[in-house]
């Protein structure tokens, strides 16, 4: 059986070649993240995910998180697991430390957190909602609110929940219909049933903080009525210690596909006379606040599906290596799978992109790092640009490769891989939700192409697209037929990006349902040019290493040979897309409904 | 009371090692590189000591090069109050490295010293014997329970019979066996104190100790490749394999 082995030295690399971590190391206040204390860090976590959260992720999967008499049981081993987790402090990793969190830099909690999601994706999705509960009171609680409930969820002693779903209401949350009606003294009584609440009840704490989404009396239709409410499960007294159990309760949970022990619960407010609720932030704002939270949970879903491609990829190696089949084409002797030239073609398809996402999202949460402590407003505002342009991609892309590597690891094991006893199905299903919760990649396509490139005139697009483009001079510098090949296929991506781009710029007036209908092939294409732009520089950086006499020739070798992988078999496929995009439209939109 | 726990910088478990190619040592470039398991436990033996309140301060020591810090580092986000190294790039070998600790033993005045039975590269089972022996103290080898209490320590051993209990009066060393406890996982803000806990260097030079290895290396060889296995037909045809082929008995 593989075990799950944190990649620590691929990590390091990304981290300080890819997202420079030396300077989000120098930005003001994240002066402890140096190299030597990130480095313990990784590597302690490393051994937390594949001592504790890996063996437990089959049992997730056969037993997964049960319902009885509205409790939730989580699978066997989760509870104590969490305990440590939150005892170990990774819950506070990247918190305030004014609440009790670490305060340690984006950048720092990606990595870390992928090796949540590698060894046990399931699991981590706990720790993922509370965080972003945390994120949300922390942006717009009032600070008595923030006295009173962030201490605990940064700790890990409470957990938090987002409630958006109805069952009318899922990408359009403009259809919600759960109310909030305000009482005397300031609170509010919330009604209505939320679905696919992600841990909505579990039996790790003794209180769940619910925010939850719903509509005051007097809210206008539509998007512009929401407003954002924090419902405990259970009320807090004046001296902090716990009240009274709140009028809410988990009725059922799904039966799912992938992700079996983390409980989908659906989740009922005020069967009897109304859950007591507090308004976060102003009124009508909710969906406003909701989207700034749902930009970092996007980016935790492309970090999930990082996670879990390069699990898959490790499972793969390990039984090609092990499981003896046949003789290879120009071998002498029968020997491991690892030998015929298609699994090694599986094999490298999966380890390029693994490593290109976990290089685009590292640079990514490098970029939030600048945005948020940059002494520089210019260099805060570009970094921010940057992020918010590849929210989309990196959700969109990285999950829709985390679909192919899972579908590639399951192939690698033959009819071996269709059986679950190998693990690699587990995977392959579990991967399976992350290109649809937070947003599906239509709807990552379509915000790249709404907000993200038309919204500002296309002009966060084209400097994205310069700033890719400073890779040529390097790639041109560089001797071989490597760095030649990626250059090659950096050109023709960029040039496929260009002409994509100003087709949807010039007809989305004029043909938007046909601009759209090539939304997702666009987000393809901008994630396999970022694919190849992040690999090209690692590339580069590899090169530059192993001129200054860097003892570490085997991994920088391999990083440059991964990159020409993805360049050829990868990046290639860009002008492809870019086609889909121009005029793609028509064809997708010619058919009547009926002829359906 | 003060306790020693001497740690070793080793490849790291689950590395798959390989010979160098001019056989003359293991290929460690490179490689993930970690603490001695068995070290590991004795560190983690140390700090439940001291959070009994039967040790007062638990250091850390390690003899080797610079990025041995590194190493001493996890000591430190385990417990330990305070690390120090003994800086070399000379080879060292058990006695060496049994010299070395001796010279901090004198230094630091711990009642007990406390490390791993054996590290997991050279399976040498010999530096805490040695300690003990320069030192003229009382050693009990491959623990797995010591129980403190006053001047005396009483620890269980493990032996190919069974268990052995031995009564120790202190100051003693004592060498750990894997069953003796579970390490803890470091936590995140250990982890980051860590950084912030004294770490001093020394040389052998200034501990006086002559470092200069006494055995030589002649040549480090991957074990055989494992035999193709073949059935027989019945116990005597074994028998004969054994006598005739393996020559085993």
């Amino acid at each position: 059986m593989s075990t799950y082995t944190a990649p620590l030295k691929d990590m390091q690399f990304a981290l300080h070649e890819l997202a420079q971590i030396d300077q989000i190391a120098a930005l003001p206040g994240n002066e402890e993240a140096s190299p030597d204390v990130v480095s313990a860090i990784l590597e302690e976590a490393g051994k937390f995910a594949s001592g504790v959260l890996d063996p437990l992720n089959r049992v997730g999967d056969t037993q997964g998180a049960k319902l009885a008499d509205g409790k939730v049981t989580t699978a066997p081993g989760f509870k104590e697991a969490y305990r440590q987790f939150v005892e170990s402090g990774w819950n506070a990793l990247k918190c305030d430390p004014n609440y009790g969190g670490q305060g340690l830099p984006y950048t720092v909690a990606t990595a870390v957190e992928e090796m949540w999601h590698g060894s046990n994706v399931a699991f981590a999705l706990c720790p993922l909602l509370t965080t972003g509960a945390i994120e949300a009171l922390m942006l717009c609680g009032t600070p008595e609110q923030k006295e009173k409930f962030l201490p605990n969820m940064v700790s890990g002693k409470w957990t938090g929940t987002m409630n958006l779903t109805e069952p009318q209401a899922g990408s359009d949350l403009a259809a919600l219909r759960s109310r909030a009606v305000p009482q005397t003294d300031g609170s509010y009584r919330v009604f209505g049933q939320k679905i696919f609440i992600t841990f909505g009840e579990q039996d790790y704490t003794e209180n769940i903080i619910h925010l939850v989404l719903a509509r005051t009396p007097t809210a206008p239709e539509g998007v512009k009525g929401i407003s954002l409410f924090l419902v405990p499960k259970f009320l807090i007294n004046e001296d902090g210690s716990l009240g009274e159990r709140n009028d809410l309760q988990c009725v059922s949970i799904e039966h799912k596909l992938g992700i079996h022990a983390s409980p989908t619960c659906v989740m009922s407010y005020g069967d009897r006379g109304g859950a007591v609720g507090y308004m976060i932030g102003d009124e009508n704002r909710g969906l406003e606040y909701m989207f700034i939270m749902m930009n970092l949970a996007r980016f935790s879903v492309g970090l999930e599906g990082v996670g879990i491609s390069e699990r898959a990829y490790q499972r793969a190696v390990a039984y090609a290596r092990d499981r003896v089949q046949g003789k290879a084409l120009g071998d002498q002797q029968k020997g491991a799978i690892i030998r015929h030239p298609d699994i090694r073609r599986m094999l490298m398809d999966m380890r390029a992109h693994t490593e290109a996402m976990r290089g685009l999202t590292y640079v990514v949460a490098a970029a939030f790092d600048h945005a948020h402590s940059h002494p520089d407003e210019a260099t805060r505002k570009q970094s921010l640009a940057f992020a918010d342009y590849m929210i989309p991609i990196v959700k969109g892309w990285c999950t829709e490769s985390a679909q192919h590597v899972t579908y590639v690891g399951v192939q690698v094991h033959g009819g071996m891989g269709f059986i679950e006893e190998t693990g690699a199905a587990q995977h392959y299903r579990d991967a399976r939700i992350m290109t649809i919760y937070e947003g599906t990649t239509g709807i990552q396509g379509n915000d790249l192409i709404g907000r993200k490139t038309l919204r500002d005139g296309g002009r966060t697009a084209a400097a994205v697209g310069m700033e890719i483009a400073r890779i040529d001079d390097e790639l041109a510098q560089l001797p071989g037929e490597a760095f030649a090949s990626m250059r090659k296929a950096m050109g023709a991506a960029l040039n496929a990006v260009k002409t994509a781009g100003e087709y949807v710029a010039a007809n989305a007036q004029s043909d938007t349902r046909g601009v759209f209908a090539g939304a997702v092939p666009y987000l393809e294409l901008w994630g396999v040019l970022c694919g190849g732009w992040v690999m090209a520089r690692a590339a580069v950086a590899a090169s530059r290493l192993l001129a200054a006499g860097d003892p570490d020739r085997e991994f920088l070798e391999a990083k440059i040979i991964t990159a020409r992988y993805f360049a050829e078999h990868i990046l290639v496929k860009a002008p492809g897309l870019a086609r889909e995009v121009v005029g793609g439209g028509a064809s997708v939109l010619a058919l009547a409904d009926e002829a359906f | 009371m003060k306790v020693l726990v001497p740690i070793k910088r080793v490849v790291d478990y689950n590395v798959k090692v390989r010979v160098k190619s001019d056989h003359s040592a293991v290929e460690t470039a490179n490689v993930k590189m970690s603490m001695n398991p068995f070290d590991e436990i004795a560190v983690e033996e140390a700090v439940r000591m001291k959070e009994k309140g039967l040790a007062t301060e638990v250091v850390a020591v390690s003899c080797g090069t610079t990025a041995c810090q590194e190493t001493l580092r996890t000591a430190l986000a385990i417990g330990a109050d305070r690390a120090i190294l003994v800086e070399t790039e000379v080879e060292l070998q058990p006695l060496a490295v049994a010299k070395l600790i001796k010279a901090v033993v004198e230094q630091e005045g711990p009642r007990l010293v406390v490390l791993g039975k054996q590290a997991i590269d050279d399976d040498a089972n010999q530096t805490g014997q040695m300690l003990a022996a320069l030192l003229n103290w009382p050693q009990a080898t491959f623990a797995s329970k010591v129980e403190l209490a006053g001047d005396q320590v009483q620890v269980t051993r493990e032996i190919d019979g069974g268990l052995e209990t031995l009564a120790l009066t202190l100051p003693a060393v004592i060498t750990t066996d894997l069953r003796l406890n579970e390490p803890r996982y470091a936590t995140l803000p250990n982890i980051m104190k860590a950084k912030k806990k004294p770490l001093d260097t020394t040389k052998p030079e200034t501990l006086g100790v002559d470092v200069a290895p006494r055995l030589k290396t002649l040549r480090v060889e991957e074990p055989p490749k494992r035999q193709g296995g073949g059935k027989v037909a019945d116990v005597a045809e074994l028998v004969a394999k054994l006598k005739n082929e393996a020559k085993v008995i």
